[in-house]
């Protein structure tokens, strides 16, 4: 996933709704790990748009 | 590897931490309460509203500064503007106060501290700690440093982001109409009633949810808004629809953003598979217990923090931290919260696929109704009588 960092409010709201408890927050740093299947759904849920899908390199 | 070792390990410094924390530490459990931010209670991602009876229920004395500003009711507005104004005689105890939650939750956490909790701060959990198969610690860093804590028992208190559950074997997953997204602007120079919370329904104000105004005293309010996951998507985001009805308010137009704040709601009906397993038990916004109606979760955080405390000092008399003694702690939850979190996610559910025009006839009817104690349960009871297919599935809770 693609993080907008300047519209990220670090809310959280997406790590606790990832199915597959992928996501992880420490501040102002938001990171996937390997077990994010691109579902889409934080990109969805964002209450202001901040992320992307974007495959994995 | 530094290594710590308690009782019960807190996970997480909100009010539910907090109250577990003091519960546990008051009835002479060696406690620990880790909390990741470095500042307990800040960035807010709340409205603040809570009910003046939780302060009884949970035997805190509320500190005055604590209370930002107290209630004398609320208003509920239907899109077409038709507004219920409820007033504290007829709302009775379901009226509240809007806290000022960075003093709120520091204050509960100081009690905890009062009672002998030691409080890690900048500490958070990365997993648990796990021997022959059973969870014994948690795997943290603390200040940086990796730091082991083992502990009999692991509270999850670690809110909507909620790890620690499905790290140790609690299904806390939620189902996309069971999340609600939301943004909230904290507001100066708000031409709005600084007395009355006021929550806004409508298909085309807030699908699926609700925007609500909390005042907070001298012209600043809370106005934000949660919308159904489900409705969610590229183009339908919360903030839009905030932005678009500050814009057409006129109680908003000289007003400022002070302060943008999101996070999300669960609105789900607890959890079904239950609240705790061997050595972990859940307490608060983690366990899911967040009212699905009104999007409440400081009272039912409290409380099942209480009531953690008072479990865990059973086990620690029995020496007994399985998933068989903690089960006292589900029934708890489910005897003292179960039934209105079900009925209020039943009402959440179909008050979402109510068009506009049927929210302001329902308006229009409470607003007419002779309600002479008015709270959720009252209110479904007037809706009941004259449109019985809003509550058609869960009559038998009204």
């Amino acid at each position: 996933m693609k993080v907008d960092t300047a519209k990220c409010l670090h809310c959280g709201g997406c790590v606790g709704s990832c199915p597959r408890n992928a996501i992880f927050l420490c501040d102002f740093i938001l990171t996937f790990n390997g077990d994010c299947n691109l579902c889409g759904r934080c990109v969805r849920l964002c209450p202001v748009g901040a992320l992307e899908p974007e495959a994995r390199q | 590897m530094k290594e710590l070792r308690c009782e019960v390990l807190v996970v997480g410094a909100g009010p539910a931490g907090g109250m577990a924390a003091k519960s546990c530490a008051e009835r002479g459990i060696a406690t620990i309460l880790i909390e990741k931010k470095p500042e307990i209670g800040a960035p807010l991602r709340c409205a603040e509203g809570v009910s003046k009876k939780m302060f009884k229920e949970i035997g805190v004395e509320p500190r005055p500064e604590w209370i930002r500003a107290d209630m004398k009711g609320a208003i509920i507005r239907s899109p077409d503007g038709t507004a219920f104004q409820l007033d504290e005689a007829k709302a009775g105890a379901e009226v509240g106060y809007v806290l000022e939650r960075h003093l709120f939750d520091k204050g509960i956490s100081e009690l905890a501290a009062l009672a002998g909790a030691r409080i890690l701060m900048r500490t958070w959990m990365t997993g648990p700690i796990r021997e022959g198969g059973r969870i014994v610690g948690a795997r943290c860093v603390s200040m940086g440093e990796p730091l082991d804590i083992y502990c009999d028992c692991i509270v999850g208190a670690d809110g909507v982001e909620s790890q620690v559950g499905r790290w140790c074997g609690i299904d806390t997953n939620l189902k996309l109409n069971d999340i609600e997204p939301c943004i909230q602007y904290r507001m100066a120079g708000c031409e709005c009633s600084m007395e009355f919370c006021e929550f806004i329904l409508g298909r085309s104000i807030a699908p699926g949810g609700y925007l609500w105004i909390f005042p907070k005293g001298h012209g600043v309010a809370n106005v934000g808004i949660g919308i159904m996951g489900t409705f969610a998507k590229d183009g339908v985001r919360p903030k839009q629809f905030l932005d678009k009805f500050i814009a057409e308010d006129p109680r908003f137009r000289n007003a400022q953003v002070l302060e943008i704040d999101a996070g999300f709601d669960s609105t789900c009906p607890g959890l079904e598979g239950g609240y705790s397993a061997d050595n972990v038990l859940l307490v608060g916004d983690s366990a899911r217990l967040i009212d699905p109606i009104t999007g409440g979760g400081i009272g039912h955080a409290c409380v099942s923090g209480m009531y953690a405390g008072e479990v865990l000092a059973e086990c620690k008399k029995k020496g007994d931290y399985s998933a068989k003694a903690l089960a006292a702690y589900d029934r708890r939850i489910r005897d003292r919260m179960e039934d209105s979190l079900y009925r209020d996610w039943m009402a959440k559910e179909r008050l979402a696929e109510l068009d506009d025009e049927t929210i302001n006839q329902l308006v229009r009817l409470i607003s007419t109704a002779d309600i002479e104690h008015v709270n959720v349960q009252n209110l479904l009871v007037a809706i009941k009588e004259k449109f019985p297919k809003v509550v058609e599935g869960f009559e038998d809770l009204i």
